[in-house]
């Protein structure tokens, strides 16, 4: 009898560690690789507002007159990912910090690797239990979720980033869409790795295929193609821009392609640029460690303004997102009720493209790209600004179907809603 | 074992596991008085926050009711996740079929039946190779789980994705005529809970109180000598994984239906392993399953509201549930020790 309890026990035991150990495997399976500076203070990573400390700025206004406005924000990664949440996170922090009498309230790592069985819906219902008068959701798998939470509560202002409910016309009237025209930063990312790439030949590391990340892929290539055929003088037929889609936003093991490998199979083919579309830094900081083992290859990462840091010596510059002007604007306009539902699709302040108060979209050039080439990307810029738009035709689809005729200008939906990779660009343009 | 000495080890285990997490909030200065507070209470202070927390336990609660059944019959179904899984897409794979018009109840219980059967399948094949092949069902249902989120991620991204785009997010949103009707203003479903106590209390009577039953714990005790005795215990044991798969099934079409209104590619997300933490945690015992269930969707769900009122991560709540289990298998371990002498 005593024999066969310990067995038992002994069984039990073991499947307990199983269990937790598949529980850990499920729940750490899908996480973004994270950066260094993430795993080392994890509890700190969901720090909320220190609502205490700001609160008796004032204790003798009357409480009625001068509420205070509470912003609350839905991230889908954690908070010091180094890219798209950052990016988002820092801004809000910042426009906390300059309007007076706000408080930011938020929840980060929302994600079924994460946070299992919760959702977005619940999540803004403590939002709004905060205070929350505005409610802002930044990740695409928000859709669906933001628009069930704006139908609950319509007293609440809605924006879902990246959305298109207002376009398709499913929003509520307190939901609107806000997204930054990252086609302009990609394609100076574009025209910065055809003017440094040695013999033109650049590998696009993507995310998963959809209608957002081909437009972007695509911005790429045409603003390499311009620079390398209008810029450095050379024959468009020799340059090689090559898309890898990883299948999503970050490395999942064992789902996703491993982006470190895709990284350095491509350095290995021969091409010496990488262009990162993922949310992840692995493109600069392989690149980096490329660079350093003496071979002259470069990358220009993603979203976030100091993501060059991970990769100094190899980094060409990054296209990165500023939400301060569009959330400075939106908290205004939401407190004073002048706020209208809309999408907005913001384009980069030309006058200067890294002025964090007016420009949503920038790019910070990179310690790599040499003075001569930065100089003829800072003319290409101007060029932009100057009104060269390169959704001019003729362009073609990657099967050769026309996509803009001779001369024709593609309008906002045409971009938005980008059904293929283009001529000349070798990878998928769906997923099988 | 004495029934009433063994009765004091989830009172230990809760006591150390306390202590243990306050440990762990004290070193990240957090205040344990307040997280705990708001892990045992958060989820119970609003009918929406309730409505949610009944929406976490309802599924739970049919995996653990499930897997009281395959643990009496001395089976570790690690495959729950899995069975779960098949069991969503088999529903949608139904729910697709709906066309403007057609009876919504009739595409509701086809969903459920469908989404069980798949269930069931799945765990048969975990059966069948124990019996007849001698494959641990460890191993084959851990195997399983992961060709079931794949089939899963396949239909999310492939046959079944949205319009032009795939998303983590899941298929385009079902039909809302066919969102199972919510109570008020919440987001907990009528059925959802009804059918959880319904497949608990058929569990309860069926172990408890048929010759079925008594098969099935009498295989689970020693296949061999209840197969001696005249027991069919081979097929008592398939039947229980069966069983087992079959509520797991119906719990994944009901997250379906209920939950997400559309396939997400991580449907069972973790919900069958809180099935076999709860399971273990009370040694299978179908008593204390129900209570067991809230504890763990209250704490679960509570746990979001961690990070906005009090700065803390909400894996806190994960940390004191695994805690909880360790510290009451070793509690156990002590106490059966000690009634032995």
């Amino acid at each position: 009898m005593k024999q066969q309890m310990d067995n038992g026990l002994k069984t039990r035991v073991l499947i307990l560690v199983v269990a937790l150990l598949s529980l850990f495997i499920s729940a750490c399976g899908a996480q973004p690789s994270a950066p260094a500076d993430e795993t080392t203070a994890p509890v700190e990573s969901t720090v909320a507002p220190e609502a205490p400390a700001e609160a008796p700025a004032e204790p003798t206004s009357a409480p009625a007159a001068d509420e205070k406005f509470v912003f609350g924000m839905v991230l889908v990664g954690p908070i010091n990912d180094g890219g798209w949440s950052q990016a988002h996170f820092d801004a809000a922090k910042y426009v906390e910090a300059n309007t007076p009498n706000s408080e930011f309230v938020y929840v980060d790592k929302v994600n079924p690797a994460d946070r299992p069985n919760i959702k977005v819906e619940q999540v803004v219902d403590e939002l709004v239990a905060k205070g929350a008068k505005l409610v802002i959701t930044n990740s695409d798998d928000f859709k669906d979720g933001t628009r069930e939470a704006a139908k609950a509560h319509p007293e609440v202002t809605f924006i879902h980033i990246s959305g298109d409910d207002v376009l398709t016309g499913k929003a509520p009237a307190n939901l609107g869409n806000e997204m930054g025209r990252m086609e302009y930063g990609k394609m100076i990312a574009g025209c910065a790795a055809a003017l440094q790439s040695a013999d033109g030949k650049i590998a696009f590391v993507g995310p998963l295929i959809n209608d957002e990340t081909r437009r972007l892929a695509d911005s790429a290539y045409l603003g390499a193609k311009y620079c390398w055929t209008k810029v450095r003088g050379a024959d468009a037929a020799a340059l090689k821009f090559n898309v890898t889609w990883i299948g999503f936003w970050f490395n999942i093991p064992g789902v996703t392609l491993d982006p470190t490998k895709v990284v350095n199979d491509a350095f290995t083919e021969g091409y010496d640029v990488i262009i990162s579309g993922i949310d992840t830094p692995e493109a600069i900081v392989e690149a980096g460690k490329a660079k350093a083992a003496g071979k002259n290859v470069y990358a220009v990462p993603y979203d976030f303004k100091d993501a060059c840091a991970k990769g100094e010596a190899a980094c060409l510059g990054v296209p990165y997102f500023n939400w301060v002007p569009n959330y400075t604007k939106l908290i205004a306009d939401v407190k004073g009720g002048t706020w209208k539902q809309d999408w907005i699709w913001s384009s980069p302040d030309w006058s200067d493209m890294n002025n964090i108060e007016t420009s949503t979209i920038g790019f910070a050039k990179g310690a790599a790209l040499t003075p001569e080439n930065a100089t003829k990307l800072d003319g290409f810029i101007a060029e932009l600004a100057g009104g060269l738009n390169l959704w001019t035709g003729p362009i073609n689809l990657q099967d050769g179907t026309v996509y803009l005729a001779d001369g024709v200008v593609a309008d906002d939906k045409q971009v938005w809603y980008m059904p293929q990779l283009l001529e000349g660009m070798e990878g998928q343009s769906a997923s099988k | 074992m004495n029934t009433i000495r063994l009765a004091r080890a989830p009172l230990y285990a809760i006591i150390v596991s306390i202590l243990l997490t306050t440990v762990v909030l004290t070193t990240t200065n957090a205040d344990p008085v307040a997280a705990f507070t708001v892990l045992f209470s958060g989820a119970l202070t609003t009918p929406s926050r309730l409505a949610d927390m009944i929406m976490l336990a309802s599924p739970l609660l049919l995996c653990a009711a499930g897997l009281s059944i395959s643990f009496a019959a001395g089976q570790y179904n690690l495959g729950i996740e899995g069975q779960m899984t098949v069991g969503g897409v088999a529903a949608m794979a139904v729910l697709r079929l709906y066309t403007e018009g057609d009876s919504v109840v009739l595409l509701w219980l086809g969903a459920m039946c469908v989404g069980t059967v798949a269930g069931a399948c799945w765990a048969g094949i975990v059966a069948i190779l124990k019996q007849y092949a001698r494959v641990s069902e460890i191993f084959v249902g851990l195997g399983l789980n992961f060709v079931a989120l794949g089939i899963s991620l396949y239909m999310v991204f492939g046959p079944w994705k949205r319009p032009g785009v795939a998303s983590m997010s899941g298929t385009e949103p079902l039909a809302d005529s066919l969102w199972l009707p919510v109570l008020g203003n919440t987001r907990a479903t009528v059925v959802t809970p009804l059918i959880a106590i319904g497949v608990l209390a058929l569990v309860w009577w069926f172990l408890r109180a048929t010759q079925w039953g008594l098969e099935v714990r009498a295989s689970g005790l020693s296949q061999a000598a209840s197969q001696r005795l005249g027991v069919p215990a081979i097929r008592r044991t398939i039947q229980a994984m069966l069983v087992c798969g079959g509520a797991a099934g119906i719990a994944g079409a009901l997250q379906v239906l209920g939950v997400y209104h559309a396939l997400v590619p991580n449907l069972a997300s973790g919900i069958g392993f809180m099935g076999l933490l709860v399971a273990l945690l009370i040694n299978a015992d179908i008593r204390f399953v129900a209570p067991l269930v809230v504890l763990f969707a209250v704490l679960t769900s509570g746990s979001i509201q961690l990070p906005l009122s009090l700065s803390i991560d909400s894996s806190v709540s994960g940390v004191f549930q695994g805690f909880l289990v360790l510290a009451m298998i070793v509690a156990r371990a002590l106490l059966a020790r000690k009634e032995r002498g």
